[in-house]
């Protein structure tokens, strides 16, 4: 296998491992969690590297993911005392261990290759470097297989517990009346989490974990209302990201793992501006549709009421009618204009009359309206 | 007691010491709004999306001058948060998955120009990572001077816009049907913070500028219901751990300024949860088992069940 071809694997099974856990934070609403997590679990390689004195042993991993689990817990003790709202939880546990961190790096590891750097940036471009030899043979970078053992890990987890989130995820007391102990499922989700950012900053850095872990899932939130779907399409989005990601970093020789959050953006920007339902058109679309539509009832309602009134020259004038709803001249105009064209009025010497069609449909949509 | 005099009368302390008390002021005042409008993240995903405008600002002029990096840095940092406001705005995207999702395409973008500087011959890139991570020991007086300017306006502008402020963050609808620009102040609050935020890069750094806008709020939060008293408070827990942390830091060896004024700060608040009247968490302990040993006595032995 070329080196490059390696890459684009570990990133392709990377971004999958990583958009599965997503997808329920997206939905949960604890997406910054991810980002907490990321930056905490320096504290538990430090502490891992305090007890073993070796920067490749796994207990720098576990420790790493213990602490995130810490983290998760601390921040849940801190909202559940409703002293505080729940971002600001995260925000005070997060950056009190990461200081931690720090100090105990700057103090008593300065001497160590232990940089901060490298656990907050990563790159990808290295991984090959880093092969799996077993019984003398090479059989290809030590990073794909610990992504893929995060894959199956995660994709394991998600389908034998699938019911289970699902019910958590989108109605919690229900969960809890089923007997489903919503806090055991948050708890496995989170370890999760914390386990899949360990075993991906790695290969692509902390940071970015979040790009990989946030932006597959919000970009399938704009497409489905189906949670299999939507954990399909983060899955496919996250392995075209880290494709075309790849290729963006070869084209301009630029970080991997940086251009791979770029694509993310990019291709998370596409969506939301055309996605059907949901994309900015067509929101756009939608809201002035109705926006006409509203106006188009409000002036036949208008109508109706003041037909035959002793104002109605005032009311229905057809350049008094604008000051009376606010309207400018040229949305006025646009309105009338559409009703004329839908022959529901005429006019008369300046004042705005109901036709017999007009008339009806006034008062169909008044009863569709106000009867029960 | 004698090498805190010497350490008073230092120079670099107090340069650094007034740098850092400035901040916690500001961040103190600004994060206020922010913890109360539940965006206080958003220091987190700003101080991460102010990367790219740093090496943009130092790829486009070639300086390494603080005011250039740091017009820099807001820019991309007040278009970061443009971007988590109208995504927001027009889309059933929550406002947590939005930040983290800007803020680290943002960051990304970052690592790729870094990237890509650095591949530029003869351009003396080093140093702009530094200086988005922080290090407060580096600042120099000038620093410190425009921190201050900045400060000022700021302030002015938050007692400005005081009783706007006030309305919007507690009851954002009737302001709108009052007739408030809703928008236009949610932008304009919004642009205060990341100001703060981006003159505070220099001195903690991007990650625990987070801290800097939440913790003394938050603290703050828990000893009074009024919003001016909470201000004033966070201001003052701000400073305080500006000045203490400079003071630790300067004290022991090898102990970094950002992260010793988190730590104190965080202090701080731990305290506040703790023993604040009435909403700590130790006086309400005390008063559930007053109320328990009061039932228990007007029930007999029976045991009451707690609620």
């Amino acid at each position: 296998m070329s080196p490059q071809f390696e890459i684009q694997l570990i990133a392709v099974i990377v971004a999958v491992a990583c958009s599965l856990p997503g997808v329920f934070l997206v939905l949960r609403k604890m997406s910054m969690m991810s980002d907490s997590i990321t930056h905490t679990i320096l504290l538990g390689i430090v502490l891992g590297f305090f007890l073993t004195h070796d920067l490749s042993s796994p207990f720098l991993i576990a420790g790493a993911a213990l602490i995130g689990l810490a983290t998760v817990w601390l921040t849940e003790i801190l909202n559940r005392t409703k002293l505080l709202s729940e971002d600001a939880s995260i925000g005070i546990v997060f950056p009190l261990l990461f200081s931690i961190a720090i100090i105990l790096i700057t103090k008593y590891a300065g001497s160590v290759h232990l940089d901060t750097d490298s656990v907050l940036l990563g790159e990808l471009a290295f991984a090959p470097f880093n092969r799996m030899v077993v019984f003398g043979y090479d059989i290809g970078a030590k990073a794909i297989y610990s992504a893929m053992a995060l894959l199956v890990v995660n994709l394991a987890f998600i389908i034998t517990f699938f019911k289970e989130l699902k019910v958590v995820t989108f109605d919690p007391v229900l969960s809890a009346v089923l007997g489903f102990t919503p806090a055991l499922i948050h708890y496995g989700l989170m370890a999760l989490v914390s386990l899949t950012t360990v075993g991906a900053f790695e290969a692509v850095g902390s940071v970015l974990v979040v790009a990989f872990m946030i932006g597959p899932p919000t970009t399938a939130y704009l497409l489905t209302d189906n949670l299999k779907r939507m954990l399909f399409l983060s899955a496919l989005i996250g392995a075209v990201n880290g494709i075309s990601g790849f290729y963006l970093a070869v084209l301009f020789d630029v970080s991997i793992a940086g251009s791979m959050a770029v694509m993310t953006g990019l291709i998370f920007l596409i969506v939301f501006v055309t996605a059907p339902n949901r994309g900015l058109l067509s929101s756009l679309r939608r809201r002035s549709r109705q926006k006409l539509e509203f106006s188009k009832k409000t002036l036949l309602f208008h109508l109706y009421n003041h037909e035959g009134s002793e104002n109605e020259a005032q009311e229905a004038g057809i350049h008094t009618l604008g000051v009376h709803f606010h309207w400018d001249t040229a949305f006025t105009d646009k309105i009338v204009r559409y009703l004329l064209k839908e022959k529901y009025i005429m006019l008369d010497k300046d004042i705005i009359k109901l036709t017999e069609q007009g008339r009806s449909i006034s008062n169909a949509e008044y009863n569709a309206l106000f009867s029960d | 007691m004698e090498t805190i005099f010497y350490l008073l009368k230092d120079y670099t302390f107090q340069t650094v010491a007034l740098g850092s008390a400035i901040l916690g002021l500001l961040s103190g005042v600004l994060g206020s709004f922010a913890v109360l409008r539940k965006q206080s993240l958003l220091g987190d995903g700003v101080s991460h999306a102010a990367l790219p405008g740093v090496v943009m600002a130092f790829v486009m002029t070639g300086s390494k001058n603080t005011e250039v990096l740091l017009l820099g840095a807001l820019i991309s940092g007040l278009m970061a948060t443009l971007f988590i406001i109208s995504i927001v705005k027009h889309s059933r995207i929550k406002f947590d998955s939005a930040l983290a999702l800007v803020m680290s395409v943002f960051f990304g973008l970052g690592l790729v120009l870094l990237t890509y500087v650095q591949k530029i011959p003869n351009s003396n890139q080093a140093g702009l990572k530094r200086f988005i991570f922080g290090q407060a020991s580096t600042l120099l007086q000038r620093d410190v001077y425009f921190m201050a300017i900045c400060g000022v306006i700021l302030l002015a502008l938050t007692l400005l816009f005081w009783k706007e402020f006030k309305l919007y963050i507690f009851d954002s609808e009737y302001a709108k049907s009052l007739g408030f620009p809703a928008h236009k102040l949610n932008l304009l609050l919004s642009f205060m913070i990341v100001m703060v935020i981006i003159i505070g890069l220099q001195t903690v750094g991007v990650i625990l500028m987070s801290a800097m806008l939440i913790a003394p709020s938050v603290a703050a939060r828990q000893w009074t219901n009024k919003l001016w008293i909470m201000v004033v408070l966070s201001a003052l827990f701000g400073a305080i751990s500006g000045i203490f942390g400079t003071m630790a830091s300067s004290l022991t060896a090898k102990l970094p300024t950002g992260p010793a004024i988190v730590v104190i700060i965080s202090c701080i608040v731990i305290i506040s949860v703790l023993f604040a009247p009435g909403r700590g968490i130790v006086q309400k302990i005390a008063h559930r088992n007053n109320l328990k040993q009061l039932l228990k006595s007007e029930g007999g032995d029976r045991n009451v069940p707690t609620i």
